[in-house]
């Protein structure tokens, strides 16, 4: 199986303090970068779907594929030190991005690579416009299948099932690939993916609170070495058109009000009740 | 992350990403239990697989399944475990660098194939056994024998002290003056042997009572009539040249690891000090205070572009042994005096295991004492520049 895992660098945001305003756009001066985490839950996915992970092998291939400037070298490269086995990284300033214009130009990138499975994030945790995904299986004419919880893929690697968590319950679909998926962090949990090679009765570890796997030392120094393909627009033939613009960033206000620390839980039910009014 | 002069633009995509792929583990794991472990005088044994699995252990060595990074990644992963605890950095550069390196260097290889995927895979454990009682910075003077048997093989006797990971070693390189071999070039001079711990005659015992690096098992190992066969010799050095390469490959080591604890202490202290109000205002507004975590910050940048360039000429085969000293000198005494600066910063909240900085304070002590006192270092360096040695 060949999965395409989209994946953008985001300001960490553990240090969303360092945020600064440059008129309508946010400043990128003195943020550290980090993986986007909810790309980070679907290239956990990607990984567990593509390989033998009692054997430790991958069965499978994954391409990551990255729209940013150079720098988003590094993004890549931390994927491919957790097994991914090659990178995209097409050249692009955050600023002349829009979510249509990613999904345009991931379009190109899937026509080229022909993966069986798009697997990206549900969102960026900077922009969180929660679109490009959906907007890349439109261009596709591709099913597109929002949070994901459990993937499983029948004998042939062709078709899907795929539970959704929602409020009123747990729903399951069957999708016949090829097809965009998002995730949601349900499917960290042990026992979410199965793909037919790794034991049914393997356990993953809990992650934690972490949004994927560690990498290892040997990974990430083999990665040096694996392929990463830099394309401009131009070599993709994307016409980038945006459909939206920024024209405005406020940073939002400070936190006002005091920390009250109560004695007992029957004092916080009547506090919420009589003075937020919440119950 | 102290990078006051954007360190991080000198540094390749994966040399960025073995330290952040340490930092979150240590974070994830270590930065929660360590405080607990320090307390007990206990070494966190159940991390040894997770050190393994993250590739860790000989991570700068080539084949026999380490990681085979360069200088600079490995000083960076050094700086990372040692930013949570260098009781934690000691045990991954006793297995690294004294142990797994030598055997990599000098080893047969049948002896690296018997230990060193076993090594780095965590599941043998190795201890380094060069400092005796009465010879500690002079360990040319040592008097653990190795004595040649008729039959072939040899019979060690002596005692080494304050040995890192004695008591949960599989194996010790013991360093000891082998007599009885009939070739002049050989007897009386320093080999290094490949002991199992469970030989007979091998005792190892646990040092109690530390006040500093509680986290890590120091021990004192008790040779007595233990009996090895030849394959327990490294056949490649011969001489004091055997051990000196391995504390340079570890005070290398070292001179990035104490940059990280120096750099947790100095990120304590800042914070704390915008937080902490007295008087008008929080004390990092006072000048006095502001002038201590210049002082910090200035220290670790100067250690951290000194470190890079002597990683860079490690890299490159022309890093001189006193340029290692120079290096470990300077990073040892500035990080614990860090350390002591944030300790005075944190007030009483300072001597609490709640915050790391008296932890690091008191490790400080061992790493200042430990591969070469700061005095030592001292004498190599003027021994180097000047052409005269001062230490007999
Ligand atoms: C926690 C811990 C772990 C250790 N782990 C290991 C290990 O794994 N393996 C191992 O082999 N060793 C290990 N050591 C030993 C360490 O390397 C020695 O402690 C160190 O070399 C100093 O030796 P010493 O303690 O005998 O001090 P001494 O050599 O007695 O030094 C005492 C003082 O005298 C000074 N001094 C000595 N000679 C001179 C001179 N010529 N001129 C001026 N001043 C001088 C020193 O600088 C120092 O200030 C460890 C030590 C500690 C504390």
């Amino acid at each position: 199986m060949k999965v395409l895992v989209p994946i953008k660098r985001v300001a960490d945001p553990a240090n969303a303090n360092k945020v600064k305003v440059a008129g309508s756009e946010v400043s990128h001066d003195g943020l550290e970068w980090v993986m986007n985490p909810f790309d980070e839950w679907s290239l956990e996915a990607a990984l567990r779907l593509t390989e033998d992970a009692s054997a430790k092998t991958r069965t499978g291939e994954i391409v990551v594929v990255s729209i940013g400037p150079k720098a988003a070298v590094d993004t890549l490269r931390e994927a491919m030190g957790k097994g991914a086995e090659r990178g995209v990284l097409v050249d692009g300033e955050d600023t002349a991005l829009d979510s249509n214009v990613v999904a345009q130009i991931l379009a190109k990138v899937v026509e080229k690579e022909q993966p069986d499975l798009v697997l990206m994030g549900k969102q960026s945790a900077d922009g969180d416009s929660n679109i490009a995904g959906t907007k890349l299986a439109e261009l596709l004419g591709w099913p597109v299948i929002n949070y994901a919880s459990h993937i499983e893929t029948s004998d042939d690697g062709k078709t899907l099932t795929i539970k959704r968590e929602l409020d009123v319950g747990v729903q399951t679909l069957k999708v016949q690939g090829p097809a965009v998926i998002t995730c949601s962090d349900r499917i960290l949990k042990p026992g979410t993916i199965k793909n037919g090679v790794t034991p049914a009765d393997f356990e993953y570890p809990d992650l934690g609170d972490l949004n994927s796997r560690l990498s290892n030392l040997k990974n990430i120094m083999a990665a040096r070495k694996k392929p990463l393909d830099e394309l401009g627009l131009g070599d993709l033939g994307v016409e980038p058109v945006r459909v939206d613009e920024y024209v405005g960033f406020e940073l939002p206000a400070g936190r006002s009000g005091q920390a009250q620390f109560l004695e007992s839980v029957d004092e916080l039910v009547q506090k919420l009740q009589s003075e937020a009014k919440v119950l | 992350m102290v990078d006051y002069y954007g360190l991080d633009e000198e540094l390749t995509t994966d040399e960025r990403q073995v330290r952040d792929a340490v930092r979150r583990y240590m974070d994830v794991k270590v930065r929660p239990i360590i405080a607990k472990h320090y307390q007990d005088g206990t070494f966190p044994t159940e991390l040894i697989g997770g050190f393994a699995e993250l590739g860790l252990l000989g991570a700068n060595l080539e084949g026999y399944g380490c990681a085979g990074m360069g200088d600079v990644a490995y000083g960076l992963a050094m700086q990372e475990l040692e930013r949570c605890d260098s009781g934690v950095r000691s045990f991954c550069s006793v297995q690294g660098s004294l142990c797994m390196y030598p055997i990599w260097a000098f080893g047969s290889d049948a002896q690296k194939e018997r230990w060193l995927p076993g090594m780095a895979r965590g599941e043998i454990i190795g201890c380094f056994g060069l400092t005796e009682p009465d010879f500690g910075s002079n360990p040319t003077g040592m008097v653990t024998r190795a004595d040649k048997l008729p039959g072939g093989g040899y019979r060690l006797n002596g005692t080494k002290r304050w040995i890192t990971n004695g008591n949960l070693a599989h194996v010790a390189i013991v360093w000891a003056k082998v007599y009885g071999t009939g070739d002049e070039a050989r007897d009386g001079r320093v080999h290094g042997f490949l002991v199992p711990t469970e030989t007979a005659g091998f005792t190892a015992q646990k040092l109690d009572g530390k006040f500093s690096l509680r986290a890590s098992v120091t021990s004192e190992l008790i040779l007595e009539d233990v009996e090895v066969g030849e394959d327990a010799l490294m056949p490649g050095v011969v001489g004091m040249r055997g051990p000196l390469s391995c504390l340079s490959q570890a005070r290398y080591g070292i001179c990035w690891g104490v940059i990280g604890a120096a750099i947790d202490c100095y990120e304590t202290a800042l914070s704390y000090s915008k937080d902490r109000v007295q008087f008008s205002r929080p004390i990092a507004g006072y000048q006095l205070v502001q002038a201590k975590l210049v002082h910090m910050v200035s220290e670790i940048t100067k250690a951290q572009w000194l470190t890079l360039r002597l990683g860079r000429l490690k890299e490159a085969g022309r890093v001189k042994p006193a340029q290692i000293s120079l290096a470990k000198r300077n990073n040892v005494h500035h990080a614990l005096e860090i350390a002591r600066i944030a300790r005075d910063i944190l007030g009483g909240n300072g001597i609490m295991y709640d915050y790391p900085v008296g932890r690091h304070m008191m490790n400080l002590e061992t790493v200042y004492t430990y591969e070469g006192t700061h005095d030592i270092h001292t004498l190599i360096v003027g021994q180097d520049i000047t052409g005269l040695a001062a230490f007999e």
